[in-house]
């Protein structure tokens, strides 16, 4: 397995409080490399928090469980250590951060995590080639990293940073969500781009709508804090027609089956 | 992490094999009285009107008061400061001619170097003289003079006295009065009319002793429509006890002409840096300050330009940087006075590991300075949650067809900032770097080739140093 999350609970840092506050539950998770993962759930469910956790966002402290990667846990890794890794995630509302120019940071970046394997001048043609295929002028590295890009600009940045940065399991935290059709296939061709390239993908999303440009190899209802039900992409689809009433939240699991798509 | 390793390794050398162990040809003692100041004169044969001018300084030092605003100065004992304190080293415009140890820390903060590469002259001063002193041959045809305040004392006594201590005089205020009483080398640069150096000047500073003060003293001269770039250098190595330095720097920008005064203040951090910078800009005249605060203990220095002809121009922009314990209190002053006059403030600071910016700022368009257009922008970031940034500009308008701007911003580098650039890959140290440099970098730009490498390494150091 690439990626294990084992009975994982977290909490905010800041709450003392233990029980209540929880906001991840004994979440399961298992991705093999190369397969692509759907998480599906309502708004406050904890989906971005599973991200932010994966990730090791001090905002959030695991109480209990493991996650492993590659077969060792990470718990005790630091964020950028996690990223050294191969683990990336991209950001629902990516921050802004004056002053640091986008191909600064990709430059940055792509050194630090691949060292000296390409000579600048083919990252920078590299870095083009990916602003063309999102579509947007190549101006748009020049600029300073998602200070005043629109919703779509935004999206569009962090999907280009992941192709550049070629991590071996992206998260997407919602990436589909405030784009228009145009944007969202742009942006769902470069996810499959970089499945091509091998990557695992753990996509998080309120819509099936993304689901309609890609192969994905599970989906997951994601309810109050854990994963409450598995299937495939018909899973997807079911939960946007009759939403998520048909797991049962509070209970865990509804009269489905927990696993369809055994 | 390996880049951060070895800038700490510098940073280390910088700290303790700068120290400079000279034995100095004279040291007169601490304390402040009319006995030491007729020692400092004769010690340099001066003629009588500026040992008069010293003793004229002292007495309007001895009834000035304290200023009651700017950094806490109740650990700076002035009757503790050695004033004066004269290097075993005959001044010489031939490195090969200066003292080995003391050469050798300024090859350290390649100055040699720099003079050879991309320097039209260059003045270094080691504690309280300047030892050396060099401009091309081929500038100093064109008329351009570069000396030490002393040496203009006996060579061009008639004009010197048309623009020593008349910008900044000695009734001023308590530390031009202590200035002007005590002050020992620095520069005196004069450009004739239309001459236009091609490449910057520079003097650089450094100090070699414990518990010393440095009292330097700089007047440029850029005749009508000449154009010059000059750059000011200084750092220590640190001691247990404190150190002081009261510059002053008079500029006097003619018609037509430009004047660019490059500062990068990297003093140790046991120095109060207590400046005064002042300029003066005839019609059409274009004043540009350039500052770099980033080393001493405390700091108080606001650069100003008097914009006295119509058309004339002053900008201002400065980055301070307050570490741990450091408290940097900087600013800037322009007063309008002729008409169509324009100006330009872009002050940033930073402060992180508990330091203390602070901006003060004056901007004044007096009644008859008509059609002047001014901007004041002054913004703080924190690094973190221990450090302070204040900003008090002041504004005064005093006619009604005059169009000013003000902006002023204190932010905070945020975690989920951090956050981001780490989940990128970047360290902790690697992204607050990353951010602090894109802060800087409208200074960066104004700055030539290599001091922009130094700016940036610097901040690197000061990060490092600051995080831990």
């Amino acid at each position: 397995m690439l990626l294990e999350v084992k009975d994982l609970y977290a909490k905010l840092s800041e709450n003392e409080e233990e029980a209540e506050k929880m906001i991840l539950k004994g979440v399961d998770l298992a991705i093999a490399p190369g397969e692509v993962h759907v998480i599906m759930g309502p708004n406050g469910s904890g989906k971005s928090t599973l991200a932010n956790v994966i990730m090791g966002n001090p905002r959030y402290t695991v109480v209990s469980g493991d996650i492993l990667f590659e077969g060792e846990s990470i718990l005790n890794l630091r964020t950028d250590e996690r990223a050294q890794k191969g683990i990336m995630m991209t950001f629902q509302n990516p921050y802004e951060i004056e002053g640091v120019k986008l191909d600064q940071l990709l430059l940055t970046a792509y050194r630090k995590l691949h060292g000296e394997d390409k000579t600048f001048f083919q990252l920078d043609k590299e870095m083009k080639k990916l602003v063309d295929d999102v579509v947007l002028p190549h101006e748009f590295l020049e600029r300073f990293v998602n200070l005043g890009f629109s919703g779509g600009e935004r999206k569009k940045g962090e999907i280009l940073q992941a192709r550049f940065l070629r991590p071996k399991l992206l998260i997407l935290d919602e990436i589909d969500s405030g784009l228009d059709v145009d944007a969202l296939r742009i942006v769902a061709s470069q996810i499959n781009e970089i499945k091509k390239e091998g990557t695992s993908l753990l996509i998080i999303t309120h819509y099936a709508r993304i689901l309609n440009y890609l192969d994905v190899d599970k989906v997951h209802v994601y309810v109050s804090g854990k994963v409450a039900m598995t299937g495939d992409k018909n899973l997807a689809y079911e939960v946007e027609e009759t939403g998520y009433a048909i797991v049962n939240g509070e209970n865990g699991v509804s009269d489905l089956s927990k696993d369809s798509s055994k | 992490m390996e880049l951060n390793e070895l800038l700490y390794e510098l940073k280390k050398k910088e700290e303790f094999e700068l120290k400079v162990d000279v034995k100095p040809e004279m040291k007169l003692p601490a304390g402040l009285n009319k006995e030491l100041i007729y020692e400092i004169s004769a010690a340099k044969n001066e003629p009588a009107w500026m040992t008069e001018h010293r003793i004229k300084s002292f007495e309007i030092f001895e009834k000035w008061h304290e200023p009651n605003w700017g950094v806490e100065r109740d650990e700076l004992n002035l009757s503790k400061i050695v004033p004066y304190v004269k290097p075993n080293a005959k001044k010489t415009n031939n490195w090969e001619e200066v003292p080995q140890e003391i050469k050798v820390a300024f090859d350290k903060l390649g100055i040699p170097e720099a003079e050879r590469k991309y320097l039209a002259g260059v003045g270094a001063q080691f504690d309280s003289e300047m030892i050396y002193k060099n401009i091309k041959e081929e500038l100093k045809k064109l008329g351009i003079i570069f000396i030490d305040i002393e040496t203009a004392v006996k060579e061009y006594p008639d004009l010197l006295k048309q623009y020593f201590m008349k910008l900044v005089p000695p009734t001023d205020n308590k530390y031009a009065a202590l200035h002007g009483a005590l002050w020992s080398g620095g520069t005196f640069l004069y450009v004739p009319k239309g001459v236009k150096v091609p490449l910057p000047l520079q003097s650089y500073f450094l100090f070699g002793n414990p518990g010393g003060g440095q009292f330097e003293h700089t007047v440029i001269i850029a005749d009508e429509g000449s154009e010059v770039t000059y750059i000011e250098g200084c750092t220590a190595p640190k001691y247990d006890v404190v150190n002081l330095h009261v510059g002053t720097v008079e500029v006097y920008v003619n018609k037509g002409a430009k004047l660019k005064y490059l500062t990068m203040q990297n003093w140790s951090k046991n120095m109060f840096n207590l400046e005064i910078k002042r300029a003066i800009a005839e019609e059409d005249a274009v004043m540009t300050w350039v500052s770099g605060s980033f080393g001493s203990y405390k700091t108080m220095v606001y650069p100003a330009t008097i914009l006295k002809g119509d058309n004339s121009v002053s900008d201002n922009i400065s980055i301070s940087f307050a570490g741990p314990g450091q408290h940097i209190d900087t600013g800037s002053k322009v007063i309008h006075i002729g008409k169509n006059t324009r100006s330009t403030v872009d002050a940033r600071s930073i402060s992180i590991g508990g330091g203390w910016s602070f901006y003060r700022g004056l901007l004044k368009i007096g009644e008859k300075a008509e059609n002047s257009k001014a901007s004041v922008s002054c913004t703080g970031l924190m690094i973190d949650n221990k450090s302070k940034s204040d900003t008090v500009p002041i504004i005064e308008v005093l006619n009604a067809n005059s169009d000013v701007g003000h902006e002023a911003k204190i932010g905070r580098i945020k975690d989920e900032q951090i956050f981001y650039l780490m989940s990128r890959g970047l360290s902790e140290l690697e992204a607050k770097g990353l951010i602090v440099k894109g802060f800087i970098q409208p200074v960066v730009q104004e700055l030539p080739f290599e001091y922009a490498i130094e700016l940036n390494r610097l901040v690197d150091m000061e990060i490092e140093s600051s995080i831990g």
